[in-house]
């Protein structure tokens, strides 16, 4: 680590402009909001930076000296602190690699353009900046940290802000949409909590004056040697705690994707959030989920992975399926959206489960495309609403007439969403698609979900024919089309996923040495995990 | 029939009763000084007799003598406080003055 | 001239017709004039695909040349080593006279279309989407690997929904959209399904490299079966793009879009792009997927050209004999004469867009009447457009000195060959009954809009030849629909230089998946690829097939001049004579209503269904445990509130009551007080008096 800290500038920038946002009188309503977009472009700035320094070579995942920028600082230690953990010892310990440096890109640029969207927000706009701000935070530090129980600090951080934003800026039903997403989440979080204590409580780190102490770094959590004999977690331990432990983790992250049966609060938490909180939810949230059982699930636990591959690909299917099924007979185009979200989160369990370099590359190409298709999608149905105060599909028709550019844009997402070929969603789905299909045990769930490629053309056609298609409802004879503002947050998503879509190589090779370690880890894993326990037996 | 020490204890014993007596029946302040005064005068009679039909040299009448000025100090401050009570209440019956009740 | 220069006009070629598509959409309406540039690009790349057709067939003859690069790298996969996806171009001589169609007809169709499309609001798009069109079908064409295939698969499907649903202010053109790219979409899936079963064996998409795996015998997951399985999947993309029964639903319906589209789509563009991708995958189909194509290929000439007879919109006969036309291509192929299937392609795109474009300018003229029943007599009103048309006509017909009639004539011979040496009569038996219904209703369709009396005087009246914009591209067309393009000789390609380019690939699959006939051992001179027995059996049936396709054309002609020139039979009285055979092919044998019914009800049925389920049992399971969460805490904060809090209450009250009890005690009066001392004393007193 030398020079610039940009991880720590990176995530903690946006907490700068909300103490910023907060000494600023709530009544330079401008000043605020252009704090924030200066604040939010300035991390994009950052990112954009160390995108330009990365080192594509490099693959990280298990291995503090091949991630990049690391910063790692001690930041609690409570020697002695009672018998039975001994001495407590936290690090902030921040690093990114292929796995994680897309997710940051993608986390700067949907939260500037959140910010443009957000401009029409009229109600308590200090207090939704600085919140907003903070969500950021959250959101960037749980992408870049690497030591458990930072990461779960900043997860939890993201709930709050949030809680607020969708129970106050929200829609008429937004206490109960706020209330269930948080609950929920919580709900998860709990799980989440129990495993990092006990792979806490198994896993030793050697400090250099040679005394050792438990850890919560995950890259020590990865390797088996750093198990103690007895530990709770320990792959030592005849028991089947392991299993149990990677279930709960798992559900931890599932209720975030959201994976089928926990999905049910995506629909609500959109349909009542405002625009960009549904932009930032969709287009960044949910990627944390699946981010999660990458980052943690799968090389903590490989031998387990092997096992339960299987379901998480079953589990996927139904979701791209189902997702598909249910978006089809919505009649609001929020939660239609909204439905599209959970079966393209399918795509990436399915590419995840497949173990193999494509698959898990498309997945992480996905959940990148996915931010960025489904931001578009949430911004165009935003545009909408702010101008006819419904969003009922079957009240529109004709817009194509009226609003022209918009229509352009639209059908660019919509396309992009239904994975047409050249732009970026196709590449990703494909590749889930080749990687899934390559895995003898998951061949037959991969056809099934093939079946989503044909039901998703269904439906964003048949919302396509609804709302911009047939004569012009004379209701609508005076809608404007979009304006500069709309315009500038939605094109730079239009340019990203077709320029995505034609050469998608400067981000798969961003990804592509840490996928290929990370398949390593979790395949070898199945050996060196397992036979240590048929040892110990 | 002679006079005797007994005689002289169930003198002061009956003093002392109506002293008792007096102190916890009558309403007026002045008259339970009185009481105060015949408890007081009991204690001097059993204090004299004893000294008379024991052996105890003088110490007996030295007692009596310091009760006596004792009770002549006690009278002069009992009535002071009197007076005062009866400069905030206006009364003199004890009954009425239960300001110990707060 | 050399092949680097080659390959660079060819990718040239591609990106001129994106470049005008990105122009226009972009600019379109500033520019003025700006579907001028669009032509001009669609003309250098007429112009330049012809010095590579040139330059490769005279020059290159032999040689593929190949372009790659990579795309995308997978880097160093676990236990596969270095990985990645090539896309680039691959010329040989199919691709480039393909590369040379496609630019002829889209050339063609876009100077068609300059009159044609004159005041609509959307001019600028309207030829932006044609750009499209073109690049996407140039893609197909010229690709070398499968992904790039399926890519511009799709960007077909893509330009096909906005050119059909360009008038989409009218809910069947937006229906017919939507029809035509989620009917496309459910052969892409197959596709893609057998482009993945490739995939996950030879990790690479190239055609080179796994026809190369292939010929060495490495089946995918070593079985034949799968080898099968994934040329029928290949297949199902297909029998999307082209048209084939099942799906050739959407193809008809397509027909709500301008009618210059209809040109490029029926003749060079996407349903071509079918054909083009079995020609292919051509080699490494077994004996049984080839024949899975030559049953799916006659069932549906045979379907369509049942329907056609029927139909009333000249669009609509003509879309039904396209469908037809494309089902022998493909039955054509399935039996394994690759090249009569390519020459039928490639003529067919000339006639039928000249078709279309006919048709064109009779709806033109007659101010957007589609329907046959209200023409008539036109032959006065536009002679250059009757004369075009009847070439077309004699062309699709399959009569001599057409182009029609070599192909045709080939298709129906290999299928005559093919039955000798396998005992599947079914193929020429549908072929011949075909191909003398196709002779019937084309000239039904002649004789109704232009021979006879006018039956609409009023649009007949105001009917007139269109501009010359419109007749060129009419008349050069029916130029290329002449025999001598293709062959010298008028009655035998083999003479003609098609025939010396187009060579038949030679089959790769092992010997005993294939049939026997594909397989020439000796291997001798060029051309040669089936075996000997094959090419005499060809060559016999040649000359019978010649002379029966020429008797089953006339009797259809003549059948068609029986009914509806000469009236001899009376066509309204036949229809009520074989009222429920009528009615089928009119209503076209219900494959809608049967769709509507069944697959369409069923998705919708099951997707309200599951949106119910979501909703009620998921979310209801989940707001269940939150009241039940609630009822819980509801009960023990009533617990807490009764039990634990009244426990405390509860001493606190006993703590009172000895108070109020207690505090009687205190009267403040000293004499009370003293009372009490001396009780106390007295009680004191007797009780240590005790002790």
């Amino acid at each position: 680590m030398s020079g610039i800290p940009y991880l720590t500038l990176v995530t903690f920038l946006p907490i700068l402009g909300m103490i910023i946002v907060l000494l600023i009188k709530s009544e330079k309503i401008q000043l605020i909001r252009i704090t924030a977009a200066i604040v939010t472009f300035l991390q994009i700035v950052i990112a954009a930076l160390m995108w330009s320094k990365f080192n594509f070579s490099a693959a990280g995942i298990n291995d503090q000296s091949s991630f990049q920028f690391v910063e790692k600082v001690r930041w609690i230690e409570i020697k002695n602190l009672a018998d039975w953990i001994g001495t407590v010892k936290i690090d902030y310990f921040l690093g990114v690699d292929g796995l994680s440096m897309p997710m940051v890109l993608l986390t700067a640029l949907i939260s500037f353009l959140g910010v443009l969207a957000s401009w029409n927000i009229s109600k308590g706009i200090k207090g939704y900046f600085a919140l907003y701000l903070l969500l950021d935070t959250g959101m960037m530090g749980s992408f870049v940290a690497l030591d458990f129980f930072l990461f779960y600090v900043f997860w939890e951080l993201m709930l709050l802000p949030m809680y607020f934003l969708i129970g106050i800026w929200g829609g008429p039903r937004k206490e109960y949409a706020a209330i269930k997403f948080f609950i929920y989440t919580l709900f998860g979080s709990v799980f989440m909590l129990l495993v990092m204590l006990g792979l806490y409580f198994s896993t030793y780190e050697i400090l250099p004056d040679g005394s050792k102490v438990y850890t919560f770094n995950m890259l020590q959590m990865m390797n088996p040697v750093n198990y103690s004999k007895e530990g709770l977690l320990s792959p030592f331990n005849p028991n089947n705690l392991r299993f149990i432990a990677y279930i709960f983790l798992f559900i931890g992250f599932a209720i975030k994707v959201p994976m089928f049966p926990f999905h049910t609060w995506l629909p609500d938490a959109h349909v009542e959030a405002p625009t960009p909180i549904s932009v930032i939810l969709a287009g960044i949230l949910l990627k944390l989920g699946t981010y999660g059982m990458m980052r943690i699930s799968f090389p903590i636990f490989p031998e387990i992975t092997n096992q339960l591959a299987y379901w998480i690909a079953v589990f996927g299917m139904i979701n791209i399926v189902y997702g598909a099924l249910c978006a089809m007979a919505q009649k609001d185009f929020k939660s239609l959206i909204a439905y599209s979200s959970i079966s393209h989160m399918g795509y990436v369990l399915l590419g995840m489960a497949s173990l193999t370099t494509q698959g898990m590359m498309g997945a992480l190409f996905q959940m990148f495309n996915h931010g960025t298709i489904t931001a578009m999608l949430f911004m165009i149905v935003g545009v909408i609403y702010d101008r006819a105060h419904t969003r009922g599909v079957n009240d529109f028709g004709g817009l194509a007439l009226q609003m022209p550019v918009y229509t352009g844009i639209t059908t660019v997402a919509f396309f992009a969403s239904l994975g047409l070929p050249g732009l970026s969603g196709f590449i990703s789905e494909a590749f889930v698609f080749l990687g899934a299909f390559s895995n003898e045990t998951i061949r037959i769930l991969a056809i099934i979900s093939t079946l989503g490629i044909l039901l998703t053309a269904a439906y964003m056609l048949w919302t396509m024919q609804r709302i911009y298609f047939g004569k012009l409802n004379p209701r609508w004879e005076n809608l404007p089309d979009v304006n500069k503002l709309e315009l500038a947050a939605l094109s730079p998503l239009a340019v990203v996923v077709i320029l995505f879509g034609i050469y998608p190589s400067p981000m798969l090779n961003l990804m592509n040495t840490s996928v290929n370690k990370l398949v390593e880890i979790v395949v070898n894993g199945q050996v060196t995990f397992s036979n240590l326990s048929a040892l110990i037996k | 029939m002679t006079v005797g020490l007994n005689h002289f204890l169930a003198l002061s014993a009956v003093l002392f009763s109506l002293g008792i007596y007096a102190v916890l029946t009558r309403k007026n302040a002045i008259q339970v000084l009185m009481g105060i005064e015949l408890i007081l005068n009991s204690a001097n009679i059993n204090f004299i007799a004893f000294a008379h039909y024991g052996n105890f040299g003088l110490t007996g009448q030295v007692i009596s003598l310091f009760v006596i000025i004792l009770a002549a100090a006690e009278a002069a401050i009992a009535l002071a406080i009197v007076l005062n009570i009866y400069k905030q209440y206006s009364t003199v019956n004890v009954d009425e003055i239960d300001g110990l009740k707060e | 001239m050399n092949e680097n220069i080659l390959i660079q006009l060819s990718i040239l070629n591609i990106i001129l017709p994106l470049f005008g598509f990105v122009l226009l959409i972009f600019f379109g309406k500033r520019l003025p004039k700006s579907h001028l540039f669009e032509i001009s690009t669609i003309f250098v790349g007429l112009v330049s695909s012809s010095i590579v057709s040139f330059f490769k067939l005279n020059y290159f003859e032999d040689k593929l040349i190949v372009f790659d690069f990579r795309w995308i790298d997978f880097g160093n996969v676990p236990f596969f080593g270095n990985l990645g996806i090539n896309i680039g171009i691959q010329l040989d001589n199919v691709s480039v006279i393909m590369q040379l169609t496609v630019f002829i007809v889209s050339f063609v169709v876009h100077l068609f279309s300059i009159k044609y499309m004159e005041g609509d609001p959307r001019y600028s798009r309207y030829f932006a989407y044609l750009g499209l069109f073109t690049f996407s079908m140039l893609g197909i064409v010229l690709t070398h690997n499968f992904l790039m295939m399926y890519i511009f698969w799709e960007l077909v499907g893509l330009s096909s929904y906005l050119l059909i649903g360009f008038w989409f202010e009218k809910k069947s053109a937006s229906d017919a959209a939507k029809k035509a790219f989620i009917v496309n979409r459910i052969g892409d899936v197959g596709f893609f399904l057998g482009i993945l079963i490739l995939y996950a064996n030879y990790h690479t998409f190239t055609f080179s490299e796994i026809f190369g795996q292939i010929a060495q015998g490495n089946l995918p997951f070593n079985s034949g079966a799968w080898l099968t399985a994934a040329g029928i999947l290949i297949f199902c993309g297909a029998i999307g793009k082209s048209a084939q029964f099942p799906l050739h639903v959407w193809l008809p319906d397509a027909m709500e879009g301008p009618t210059p589209v209809s040109a490029l789509i029926h003749a060079a563009t996407m349903v071509a792009a079918g054909v083009y991708l079995v020609a292919r995958i051509f080699v490494m189909l077994t004996a049984d997927a080839m024949l899975v194509i030559a049953s799916i290929g006659a069932i549906t000439a045979f379907i369509s050209a049942t329907i056609a007879i029927t139909q009333t919109d000249i669009k609509r006969v003509l879309a039904y004999s396209t469908v037809s036309q494309l089902g022998y291509m493909i039955m054509s192929l399935g039996v394994g004469s690759y090249f009569f299937a390519f020459l039928h392609l490639i003529t067919h795109a000339f006639f039928k867009a000249g078709l279309f474009l006919g048709s064109g300018s009779v709806i033109h003229a007659m101010h957007h009447e589609q329907d046959i029943r209200f023409m008539g007599g036109l032959r006065k009103k536009l002679p250059i457009t009757y004369y075009t048309f009847l070439i077309y006509t004699l062309a699709i017909a399959g009569i001599p000195f057409t182009s029609g009639f070599l192909s045709k004539d080939g298709i129906l011979g290999g299928t005559l060959a093919f039955a000798k040496l396998t005992g599947y009569w079914f193929f020429p038996v549908v072929g011949f009954f075909v191909a003398m219904l196709t002779a019937f209703y084309m000239f039904r369709l002649v004789i109704l809009t232009f021979h006879g009396e006018a039956r609409d005087i009023h649009k007949f009246e105001h009917a007139h030849e269109s501009p010359a914009t419109m007749l060129i591209p009419l008349i050069s067309l029916a130029v290329l629909s002449v025999f001598i393009f293709f062959s010298p000789n008028p009655f035998n390609i083999e003479a003609g230089w098609f025939y010396k380019w187009i060579e038949t690939p030679k089959t790769i699959v092992p010997q005993e998946l294939a049939f026997s006939f594909m397989i020439n051992e000796s291997n001798t001179s060029h051309n040669i690829i089936h075996s000997e027995l094959y090419t005499e059996t060809l060559h016999h049936s040649h000359s019978t097939a010649m002379i029966l396709s020429l008797i089953m054309a006339g009797l259809g002609i003549l059948f068609a001049f029986v009914i509806y020139q000469w009236r001899l039979i009376s066509a309204d009285k036949l229809s009520i004579k074989l009222q429920p055979l009528y009615n089928f092919s009119y209503n076209k044998w219900y494959f809608d209503e049967l769709y509507s019914k069944t697959a369409v009800a069923f998705t919708l049925g099951l997707s309200n269904f599951l949106a119910w389920f979501d909703q009620k049992v998921i979310d209801g399971i989940v707001n269940g445990t939150a009241t039940i969460t609630r009822w819980t805490s509801f009960s023990s904060g009533k617990f807490d509130n009764r039990v634990v809090d009244g426990l405390v209450n509860w001493t606190a009250y006993v703590t009172g009551f000895f108070g109020m009890v207690f505090r009687k005690f205190q009267t403040g009066k000293v004499q009370t007080y003293l009372v009490m001392v001396l009780t106390g004393i007295i009680i004191l007193f007797f009780i240590f008096k005790s002790l």
